[in-house]
């Protein structure tokens, strides 16, 4: 395996003056290539944040960040637009899929995006993926028509579509239940384990960080473990 | 940038009723445009026709030559004389430029003239008229003489005359009658009735006479030559250009119905200010429309606009996306609206054919083209404020909503 991110001494405030509140408090942390890993901590401990920053979403206070050998804090916003679409995928807790489109058009968005019109290929792979995720029958659905269990997974089969190094997920079962969230964590695991893909999983579900090979916990803006 | 086309279009008709709304708004701004385009234009047109339709659009007339100085060489001046009030300046080679004038693009009809002053008498009453001699058979080539007639014909034979109907009523003559014309040269003729007209103008009905060229030639002793030429154009607001093309052809002073005309202009100059605010206010509620929509969608879009930027669509994306949906809207606002107006116009007569008492719309003049366009530039312009504001949209922010 070799390094994939290597974060050092993130820190994070929001505010100024007396109301700024420290978030990340010099949190390290460096991921492998093909490394399952859970990020476990409690509210506010800081987890949406480093997925946040690590995302390239956001911009930590200070520390250094390199993802893949680049430097992701000297980067403007093109660059990072460019980084975050071809290397970096994201599953949310409330799967935020665009609603006036169907579930294929969702998962072709981020090469759409990228080529400036949906391709074939494109169109062939976001197929592919939606029939791996269980969803064959619901390829042209309105992601309206579709069960939340169902859209957590077009939500997986999105950030999949530009096969990305690393995907984020930030409490992607949290608004599920036990079979379905079940289910879409063993889709992750199985891409994990044939594709290679590095997923880095906020949760606060143990059961859930207990199917990750490795656990990091977070408490006060720093790694604990 | 097809994929941002294609975004733009799917959020258009995701909500049809909202975006028919705003479509059907902007048709309507489109639509008081080009209406009040085609009044405006139409109502100028009404009032030249009106005003300057029966006149002669281009008139050439023969200049008084000052009587000559005789200047002693110590600069007494030895004799000095005075302009007589009969004495008749002319055209002598007007022979020769008129095929010249007809032949000249843009030009209609060309009427050689005799003008001027004398009374007609008929029995004790008398009566100042300014007298018109114009070939026979060309009577009508500037006035429209024939269809003002109301009485007779307006065929000007030898020692006819046409009246208007006020100066026959004034001095009690009808048709087939005779009286006397006498010219400011002194000179007199006898001259019978054989036609009436009515302009509905006044002054013209009450103080001027035709007669046929040979006759003006002996009342005011022009034996070659005449003194007038009037020119009408097919198109009277190409006199300037015209004009200019006779003077540099001839060499004659030829003067357009513009000069002189200057408090018409100017009226048609503000009716026309007057047509450009309200065009102005049209374009402006467009423009007003189109950006609060616009807003509206960006304000309730802002997740999607999020989930957007997360999965690598930059701030040009979005940026065209929203200003492609006012273009769209635009687009298709302007050519309904452009419809509408083409369609609420084709009742009404045409330009040629005005009636008093309608709306002198001229459908020609609908600027359908220009609205168009301009209401595709405005809606643009409208949506570039909401998808700056779109661009701007903190992600992190906008998917935690």
């Amino acid at each position: 395996m070799t390094l994939l991110l290597d974060a050092n001494h993130l820190v994070k405030t929001f505010g100024t003056g007396e109301a700024a509140t420290r978030v990340l408090r010099g949190l390290s942390l460096r991921l492998e290539t093909g490394e399952m890993a859970a990020l476990l901590g409690a509210s506010g401990s800081g987890k949406s944040t480093l997925l946040t920053i690590l995302g390239t979403l956001m911009q930590p206070t200070s520390g250094r960040y390199s993802m893949l050998g680049q430097d992701l804090i000297a980067a403007d916003d093109k660059d990072l637009t460019a980084f975050r679409n071809r290397h970096i995928g994201f599953v949310f807790q409330f799967h935020n899929l665009l609603p006036d489109f169907t579930a294929l058009e969702n998962v072709v968005f981020p090469r759409a995006v990228r080529d400036g019109r949906e391709t074939a290929a494109a169109r062939a792979r976001g197929r592919d993926l939606l029939v791996r995720m269980g969803l064959g029958d619901r390829i042209d659905f309105p992601t309206a028509h579709l069960s939340g269990g169902q859209k957590q997974r077009v939500a997986v089969a999105r950030a999949l579509m530009n096969a990305p190094e690393l995907v984020l997920a930030d409490e992607p079962t949290g608004n599920l239940d036990s079979a379905s969230a079940m289910q879409v964590m063993d889709l992750i695991a199985q891409i994990n384990r044939e594709e290679g893909t590095t997923f880095l999983i906020s949760t606060h579900d143990e059961k859930i960080a207990a199917l990750c090979r490795r656990q990091l916990v977070v408490r006060d803006g720093v790694l604990i473990g | 940038m097809l994929y941002a086309l294609k975004i733009a279009a799917r959020y258009l008709t995701a909500n049809k009723a909202q975006t028919a709304l705003l479509v059907l708004g902007v048709a309507v701004g489109v639509f008081i445009f080009i209406f009040m385009s085609a009044l405006i234009g139409g109502l100028a047109e009404f009032i030249v026709s009106r005003t300057v339709g029966d006149l002669s659009h281009i008139t050439i007339e023969a200049e008084t030559a000052d009587p000559a100085l005789l200047i002693s060489p110590q600069g007494h001046v030895l004799v000095v004389t005075e302009r007589g009030r009969a004495r008749t300046a002319t055209l002598a080679e007007a022979d020769t430029w008129l095929p010249l004038i007809a032949g000249v693009a843009g030009v209609k009809a060309v009427s050689p003239q005799i003008t001027g002053a004398g009374f007609l008498t008929r029995g004790a009453q008398v009566s100042q008229v300014s007298v018109t001699g114009v070939e026979p058979g060309r009577e009508s080539a500037i006035l429209d003489l024939d269809g003002y007639i109301v009485e007779g014909r307006a065929f000007l034979g030898s020692g006819m005359v046409v009246l208007g109907r006020d100066l026959a009523d004034d001095l009690a003559l009808s048709l087939g009658q005779t009286l006397r014309l006498q010219s400011a040269n002194g000179v007199d003729a006898v001259l019978t009735v054989s036609g009436i007209y009515q302009t509905g103008s006044g002054a013209m009905d009450r103080a001027r006479a035709f007669v046929s060229l040979p006759t003006a030639r002996t009342l005011f002793a022009v034996p070659q030559g005449v003194t007038r030429i009037e020119i009408k154009l097919f198109d009277l607001n190409a006199a300037d250009a015209t004009a200019l093309r006779i003077r540099a052809l001839t060499g004659l002073d030829a003067v357009p119905w513009t000069d002189g005309a200057e408090q018409l202009m100017e009226a048609l100059d503000a009716q026309a200010q007057t047509g450009y605010v309200l065009k102005t206010f049209a374009l402006i509620t467009i423009v007003i429309g189109v950006a609060s929509a616009l807003l509206l969608s960006t304000y309730r879009r802002r997740p999607e606009i999020g989930i957007m930027r997360a999965m690598g669509a930059g701030r040009g994306f979005v940026i065209f996306v929203f200003v492609t949906q006012g273009t769209l809207v635009g687009l298709l606002g302007g050519v309904m609206g452009a419809g509408l107006g083409y369609l609420a116009l084709l009742p009404f007569p045409s330009r040629d054919n005005f009636q008093v008492g309608t709306l002198p719309m001229d459908i020609t003049q609908g600027s359908y083209g220009l609205a168009i366009t301009l209401t595709v530039i405005g809606a643009i312009l409208a949506s570039i404020l909401p998808a700056r504001a779109a661009a701007r949209i903190d992600p992190v922010t906008a998917i935690g909503q």
